[in-house]
């Protein structure tokens, strides 16, 4: 995309003003999104985004400007106003040579979805309005999304460093309408992965549709979620946001920093039932939050954040790790070419623990069990967090009866952690998710096996 | 001194785009440019300063009911040309679809806003940065257990263009600034957080006191707060909490959402559908709201919609499309691109008493200051709501101890129902539904 030596010339245009590290982030996307609604394929959609950002960091101040101008010309024009903005005084001239990185893959793959035709993917839209349709005659509303896309990416910094980094992700939701005597209820699934079409070749579409119709047929004969605290039992797959929520962003090391986090001090400390080890972890191929490289050039990590129940590291990425002197982690992480570098998640999952999800169900006399999570927010200062439980039934005498309606479950992420009282042996991951931080948007992945949580507020409307 | 207006220039590339339509073909070219600044400061300096410029064309083409688009993210001729291109190329896996097409001109005059302003464009950098240093060292002194996790500055312009073959052409600018502040209040066992904000087209409009004090109050007020019971109460939901729910229901009275099956509202136009004290209107002409415009997405005059009247179900928001589909006349709210439609300015027509005078009169219930979690927690089309919440408990008409990680939940049928009363104490928030205060009966708190 952009040549070394380019490369080189405009991180010394960032240093003129007297900068300590400048760094070039530059990326080509290029996607398809099909949209099925209402039993027709609205419309196709491809888009091209390029361009690039250059930050320059001078004492404690960063200066950040961005252009879709990617010749030299457009290059040094940014970095002069990044380097403006930065500007602390002094001044000089250093100059950079950069070492290109080895290149390194986590997320093979096989099928560049540029390369397959427009009426195959519009051909998976239709498959799934079909199966959903034919799930159940109360299906009045099918909705479906395909989109891929592929992103080349280019980082370059003062340090020397330069990596370049190809992304391609495909994604599909589905999300169905149910009528029946109760009004209408929703239901919804979706399908994403980091790689290419190769993805439909392992699963098929119908699956995906027919779970997202199933969850709204399901609803039509749901009761009121009960109000007030019970024991949770969270479905193997489904649940991981609660540790994305309850504990990752309070992990995250710049929310740390700021004394934003109940987590602060606490390294080493028992943070968590004894059952819980929490991994973040870009290095799992092939998942939604899977990455070679993070945003700042850094190699993705298999990162231990909780080891039986104790504090073990925060997620790192360059800014924070300069300012404590210690590695980052692959945690530096930006929703495009227009966004600074912060911390954030990749995939986050809980590993596996020793028992037999029934057993864990069977031994809960009065509880909810939840088999799917809609999204969820936390306050990390206060870890106060909710989410939304959009399938989820009763557990009465150790075993699974009427469905609920819609509901939040809202808890406090350090006593949760420390609720957790029963842990399966049956981990899987959940759906694709999209982590909003600071206005920004990256893609990340959960995970965790059957698991249960002594007690969580659960918020409907049946006393 | 002032800066010219080149949103004409993006209406000329619009033009040119709308002119090589082929026979038979629908165009439509949305041309835009921006340039922002973000400033934010933590511990008296500079954190970081961004300067952001950007461009995007999107370009629409509809033949024989069938739609295809696509955009980038410069405005280069030659990538333009290769945008037309692929819009023409896509549209040929679309299925047909009757109602299909453009936008065409109504009629409706276009309520003029000034939403440009000159003395924006002047302030200097320096001003800004003093203005987010301020905001922090004033939000600082308002009591010694804050702590501010960062204080920002930021401004925006923007200069859009839309043509189509169907006679739309307009064009237009506008530029806005905003403060932020996030706090964090210590008492040696617990933390809390608060933010104040303040918005302005230009930054003399800009609240710096009021965003200081209320980042301070937020957080403050909620320490020592703790876990109310399970029970039905009555709820006086704080303005900003309020304007919140509004921007919910309003997606519910969407003409797209009818014709679709979505809406929980299809079949009860002219219905009862709330306490006759409520009257929703969607006013975009008023200069007042922060998001005030002069047109919609598709280039038509935005107007002012009552959606419901007295409790009752009067008008559904409409995009062209949608309309057309219903056999309506469209209402101006059409999105960008033909993607659906959307209200741009709810109000609920204020009552006359202020909050306090309203607290006074209960005898038991609680004041929701913030709520989280609606994302999760709210589903359009069931109605199911149930949302985390936090704020003051009412005993005998006073304020008491503050309560949190509870949550509240009914349905949005049942809430609207449920409308005891409406305050007076209309507020313009920067986002598309002004605040009110609002008394609920009836809903479900759950607590411990």
């Amino acid at each position: 995309m952009i040549d070394n030596d380019i490369l080189e010339r405009v991180l010394a245009e960032g240093l003129r003003t007297g900068a300590d590290f400048a760094e070039v982030f530059a990326s080509d996307w290029r996607g398809t999104g099909v949209g099925l609604d209402d039993g027709k394929v609205e419309q196709l959609s491809t888009g091209r985004n390029r361009g690039a950002g250059i930050r320059v960091i001078a004492g404690e101040t960063t200066g950040f400007a961005h252009t879709a101008d990617l010749s030299e010309a457009g290059l040094m024009a940014a970095a002069r106003v990044a380097a403006e903005a930065a500007r602390q005084g002094g001044g000089g001239i250093k100059v950079v040579a950069l070492t290109t990185q080895a290149a390194r893959i986590v997320s093979p793959i096989k099928i560049d979805p540029s390369t397959i035709g427009k009426a195959a993917k519009v051909d998976l839209l239709r498959r799934v309005d079909d199966a959903a349709r034919s799930a159940g005659g109360a299906i009045t509303q099918v909705s479906a999304g395909y989109s891929d896309g592929r992103t080349r990416i280019v980082i370059a910094n003062s340090d020397g460093l330069v990596a370049r980094d190809e992304r391609v992700r495909t994604l599909l939701r589905v999300s169905a309408v149910a009528n029946g005597d109760a009004g209408m209820q929703t239901g919804f699934d979706s399908l994403g992965h980091t790689m290419g079409f190769e993805l439909f070749d392992k699963v098929q579409v119908e699956d995906v549709a027919r779970a997202a119709a199933g969850r709204a047929l399901t609803k039509l004969k749901a009761r009121p979620a009960p109000s007030g605290s019970l024991p949770v039992v969270i479905k193997a797959g489904s649940g991981g946001v609660l540790f994305h929520e309850a504990c990752g962003h309070g992990l995250e090391a710049d929310l740390v920093a700021k004394g934003a986090s109940v987590y602060r001090g606490k390294v080493g400390e028992l943070v968590a039932s004894p059952l819980v080890t929490l991994v973040d972890d870009g290095t799992m191929t092939h998942e939604w939050g899977a990455i070679a490289i993070d945003d700042e050039g850094h190699p993705s990590q298999y990162n231990v954040l909780i080891e039986n129940g104790i504090l073990t590291d925060y997620m790192w990425d360059y800014l924070r790790a300069r300012k404590e002197g210690r590695p980052q982690s692959g945690n530096g992480r930006r929703q495009s070419y227009k966004d600074l570098p912060m911390v954030r998640m990749t995939n986050t999952y809980v590993l596996n623990g020793e028992e037999n999800p029934a057993d864990i169900i069977k031994d809960t006399a009065h509880g909810v069990y939840v088999a799917h999570l809609g999204g969820g927010s936390v306050n990390t200062a206060t870890g106060d967090f909710v989410f939304g439980m959009t399938e989820a039934y009763l557990i009465e005498n150790g075993e699974i009866t009427e469905p609920l309606r819609e509901g939040n479950l809202i808890g406090n992420g350090p006593q949760v952690l420390r609720d957790i009282d029963r842990l399966g042996n049956d981990f899987a991951m959940g759906n694709p998710g999209t982590c909003g931080k600071d206005g920004q948007g990256v893609p990340v992945g959960d995970g965790q096996p059957t698991l249960r949580v002594k007690s969580m507020t659960i918020g409907g409307t049946a006393s | 001194m002032s800066s010219p207006d080149r949103s004409a220039e993006l209406l000329v590339i619009a033009e040119r785009v709308v002119a090589m339509a082929a026979p038979g073909e629908q165009v439509e070219a949305y041309v835009s440019r921006g340039l922002s600044t973000e400033i934010r400061v933590y511990q008296g300096e500079v954190e970081h300063f961004v300067s952001a410029q950007s461009e995007s064309i999107g370009i629409r083409v509809i033949r024989d009911g069938r739609t295809g688009t696509s955009s980038c993210g410069t405005l280069d001729a030659s990538e333009i040309a290769e945008v037309l291109a692929e819009a023409r190329d896509n549209l040929g896996y679309g299925e047909p679809d009757e109602w299909a097409g453009l936008a065409e001109p109504d009629g409706v005059a276009v309520v003029p806003q000034s939403l440009w302003n000159d003395s924006l464009e002047r302030t200097t950098t320096q001003r800004k940065i003093e203005l987010a240093k301020s905001l922090e060292k004033l939000t600082l002194a308002g009591d010694a257990r804050i702590r501010v996790d960062d204080s920002n500055y930021s401004d925006a312009a923007g200069e859009a263009a839309v043509a189509t073959t169907t006679g739309i052409r307009v064009a237009g600018r506008e530029n806005g600034c905003y403060l932020s502040v996030g706090t964090l209040a210590d008492d040696g066992n617990e933390t809390q957080t608060g933010f104040g904000f303040a918005v302005g087209r230009n930054v003399d409009e800009l609240d710096i006191e009021r965003a200081a004090r209320e980042a301070v109050d937020r957080a403050t007020r909620l320490l020592g707060a703790t876990k109310p019971d399970s029970r039905r109460v009555t709820v006086v939901l704080d303005p900003f909490v309020t304007a919140q729910f509004l921007s919910i229901i309003g997606g519910t009275l969407n003409g797209e959402s009818v014709v679709k099956g979505r809406s929980l509202f299809a079949h009860r136009m002219g219905e009862t559908v709330a306490n006759t004290l409520l009257t929703l209107v969607d006013d975009p002409t008023n200069p007042l709201a922060y998001t005030a415009t002069d047109i919609d997405g598709e280039g038509l005059a935005a107007r002012r919609n009552v959606l419901i009247q007295d409790g009752v179900l009067s008008k559904f928001v409409q995009s062209s499309y949608s309309a057309r589909r219903m056999g309506l006349p469209t209402t101006g709210n059409g999105s960008r691109g033909g993607s659906g439609a959307r209200c741009l300015a709810l109000q609920i027509l204020p009552g006359t008493r202020s909050q306090a005078e309203i607290v006074a009169g209960i005898d038991d219930g609680i004041l929701i200051q913030q709520v989280q979690g609606l994302h999760s927690g709210v589903n359009s089309v069931s109605g199911d709501f149930s949302t985390g919440a936090a704020g003051l408990l009412i005993k005998n008409g006073t304020l008491g101890a503050p309560v949190r990680e509870f949550t509240i939940a009914s349905t949005l049928q049942r809430m609207l129902l449920d409308i005891a009363e409406v305050g007076g104490d209309l507020e313009w928030l920067p986002m598309s539904a002004t605040g009110v205060s609002l008394v609920i009966h009836d809903v479900t708190m759950s607590g411990a």
